[in-house]
């Protein structure tokens, strides 16, 4: 099974080029839909394969390597087209294929009838293939061009709108800000293989090659800045503070490419790439607490625009934003195997949650349309009640808000719960983990209120939509609601294979699975960490007592949402009256977009009119128009011999005749 | 029988009537006519050194000159046709449409 991995990248790639040079062609959804969900299907079998295969091998030897070719050879440097598997990467292809698949059934519900259909099928292959060989990759070179490759397909498929000069610009705006990160990608790229090569004489960016001569690098400087500029290159990718303002944004692509793209695969491939360097980055304390904090203020600073956004899905892009903040707080305290676990968790939910949201929209569009209501389907003001009209829609909506928010039992809690205690209990930072946790766990009530607040306005109360079109409503086709069942069951029972240690131990002697899966993985850092001597608290009544306070959060969180949606609905308004400036700040995202126009946009704009009409008018068309005006100046005295009269050059050829015979003559 | 340089003065008269003609006059045919009598001012110079050094060089190269003398007034005759049709006129001063 292990020598069929380069079938899981090719699969989504055939589908893609098939899509794209006959989609046109072939015109009938349902094949084009077929050839690409099919493609995405037969890698998940042999993932599937693969992980089976992983499964039964012990702890030790779940790791292997196929190289396809090689790709570049320099002296003693190599990089190949080739795929490491080893238990991390197995998990990513798992949730890259397994939710690629659904989302791609998904989308032929959801697609029907839109112009360029197997455009974007193509793209949402492309996408799969580039995210495949982001997560299977076996250097650092083949992963940054899945890196670069989702970026292009999130920006094909965020412009797929492109009439829509909002669509357009969106997809610039991610496509600029994740350039921005790749640049610092490249340099860390650049950093550790230059440091490698030049003092070590190891040229490589094979992972294994790295992870085996980790010990050349020594902790300092030069590891702190290596992990800071790929973390620079994560902030881009998986929109963490300050690089996350494209993410809002990137809602006006299709609802399914939210779901799969801005919410379970591509956003985490920055949470990947740091557990896949985990060997770097522990070695940094610096770096680490500069993640926590990045990601403990995501976290916060995210959930609180949340709560007072409208439009459904902008709601669940801050979420996301948010949900990214937590997997980078639990790289940031070495909880590497937490991290990726959430992102796990993450993946289910949230893709199940966008998706319910892309059924509410599909539903309201119609019902709007029927009236001929030019309402915004996407406002949650204009729903309500939907819960009557969309029941399937509604509890797996409702499931996946329940593992959101932190209900113990759901995914979304096991994974939430052990970041959280990592945070407070972690050995690195020792002042600020009490701050981080409190972020956190701050965090996670607010996520528990716009989430409940979300499913509020939504889905109960009386229905803010005309009675025709109420009663036009209507649920989703089986391709939509089929990923959402699926969807919804994963985020109820995803969470039981990494049940976190305490409870698995007072429940009966129920190992973390998920932990001691990844384990070999991070084994260099755990051993890491206990040689440096370094502890974190063990305290097991205080892990009881620290998750007992974030539920009671988030409680807290679900009880005020319904406090202020569902039982007193006019409290908000009278809220937004008393605190007008503060509703205004939060409602407008606290006017980030706005700081970064005047400090960042508009002073390169200025700096591209500048270099436009200064630099590139005046001295680069100056020295092109200046020599033609040269040539002309001189032509225009000479062309004064070309009198056009016969005398004049008959004259000319005598006097030239009788001088040269004079020379000749006399001289 | 005469001297050489009586024919060389008789050819350099000839040459310099020519020359002169051509340079003032302003209908192309006798411009043309002229260079016809720069072309025999030649010949006549070839044939005189021809006969002064009993080479017969000199006389073979007069037969090619008078040659491509004829083929010059063929195309060239050819030409002031066309231009007459044209402008009118064979006056030189009119043909400067190549001026700027």
């Amino acid at each position: 099974m292990f020598d069929l991995v380069w079938l899981i990248p090719l699969c989504p790639l055939i589908g893609s080029v098939i899509n794209g040079l006959l989609g046109k062609k072939i015109k009938n959804e349902t094949i084009i839909g077929g050839i690409a969900a099919g493609s995405v299907f037969a890698s998940f079998m042999v993932a599937c394969g693969i992980l089976f295969q992983l499964l039964s091998l012990p702890a030790e030897q779940r790791v292997f390597e196929k190289t396809i070719f090689t790709w570049i050879q320099s002296g003693n440097f190599k990089a190949d087209i080739g795929f490491l598997i080893d238990p991390l990467s197995a998990i990513m292809l798992m949730v890259v294929t397994g939710i690629g698949f659904l989302i791609h059934l998904y989308s032929i519900g959801y697609m029907h009838g839109e112009e360029g259909f197997y455009r974007y099928f193509c793209y949402l292959n492309l996408f799969t293939f580039s995210m495949l060989c982001l997560v299977a990759g076996n250097n650092l070179l083949l992963m940054f061009i899945g890196w670069e490759g989702v970026g292009l397909c999130s920006y094909l498929l965020i412009g797929y709108y492109f009439h829509k000069k909002s669509a357009g610009d969106a997809g610039k705006k991610a496509f600029v800000m994740n350039r921005v990160g790749d640049f610092g990608f490249l340099l860390g790229l650049f950093t550790l293989f230059w440091y490698l090569g030049g003092t070590h004489n190891v040229w490589t960016v094979n992972f294994r090659e790295l992870a085996a001569n980790a010990d050349l690098i020594p902790a300092g400087a030069l590891v702190t800045a290596v992990c800071l500029f790929f973390f620079i290159g994560a902030t881009g990718k998986s929109a963490q503070i300050p690089l996350y303002t494209w993410l809002p944004d990137a809602m006006e692509g299709p609802t399914p490419v939210s779901a799969l793209i801005h919410a379970a695969t591509m956003v985490t491939a920055g949470v990947y790439m740091i557990a896949r360097m985990n060997f770097l980055y522990i070695k940094s304390p610096t770096a680490l607490l500069v993640i926590a904090c990045v990601g403990a203020a995501t976290a916060l600073f995210a959930a609180t625009i949340g709560t007072a956004q409208n439009d459904i899905k902008r709601v669940l892009a801050y979420s996301t934003v948010s949900q990214l903040g937590y997997m980078f707080l639990a790289m940031g305290v070495g909880a590497f195997g937490a991290g990726v676990f959430h992102l796990m968790t993450h993946a289910f939910f949230k893709a199940c949650l966008f998706l319910g949201s892309g059924s509410v929209i599909h539903g309201m569009h119609h019902a709007l349309h029927h009236e001929h209501s030019d309402a915004d389907p996407q406002d949650m003001r204009n729903m309500g009640g939907l819960k009557s009209k969309m029941p399937i829609t509604f509890i797996t909506f409702l499931l996946a808000t329940i593992a959101i928010a932190g209900i113990p039992g759901f995914a979304g809690f096991f994974s939430k719960d052990e970041i959280l205690w990592q945070a407070f209990a972690n050995p690195h930072h020792h002042q600020a983990n009490i701050l981080l946790w409190a972020a956190g766990a701050v965090a996670a009530g607010l996520t528990a209120f716009y989430m409940f607040r979300l499913v509020f306005m939504t889905f109960f109360g009386k229905t803010r939509l005309s009675d025709k079109a109420f009663h036009h409503l209507h649920e989703s086709p089986w391709v939509i609601t089929v990923p959402l069942v699926v969807l919804a069951f994963l985020s109820v029972v995803g969470g039981y294979i990494g049940v976190p240690a305490v409870i698995g131990h007072t429940f009966g002697n129920f190992p973390n699975y998920f932990e001691l899966w990844l384990d070999p993985v991070f084994a260099y850092s755990k051993h890491y960490v206990e040689a440096s001597g370094a502890h974190g608290v063990h305290n097991v009544a205080l892990e009881w007592g620290l998750m007992g306070v974030s539920v009671l959060i988030a409680c807290g969180g679900i009880g005020l949402a319904a406090a202020l949606y569902l039982i007193n609905p006019g409290f908000p308004e009278k809220f937004v009256a008393a605190f007008p400036v503060l509703h205004r700040a939060v409602y407008n995202k606290w006017y980030v977009d706005e700081i970064y126009d005047f400090m960042i946009v508009n002073p390169c704009k200025s700096l591209g009119q500048f270099l436009w009409r200064g630099f590139d008018v005046v001295v680069v068309d100056g020295m092109v128009n200046g020599v033609a005006a040269t040539v002309r100046g001189f032509s225009g005295l000479f062309r004064h011999v070309q009198t056009g009269f016969v005398h004049n050059y008959a004259f000319t050829m005598v006097a030239g005749v009788v001088l040269i015979v004079g020379v000749y003559l006399f001289r | 029988m005469l001297a050489l340089h009586n024919y060389l003065i008789v050819s350099a008269i000839l040459f310099a009537i020519g020359t002169i003609g051509v340079l003032t006059r302003r209908n192309a045919i006798v411009m043309f006519m002229c260079v016809e009598m720069m072309l025999n001012a030649v010949n006549l110079t070839f044939i005189a050194f021809s006969r002064y050094l009993g080479n017969i060089d000199g006389q073979v190269f007069v037969f090619f000159v008078m040659t491509v003398a004829a083929a010059e007034a063929a195309v060239g005759l050819a030409l002031m046709i066309a231009f007459y049709k044209n402008r009118e006129s064979i006056d030189v001063e009119d043909i400067n449409i190549m001026k700027l």
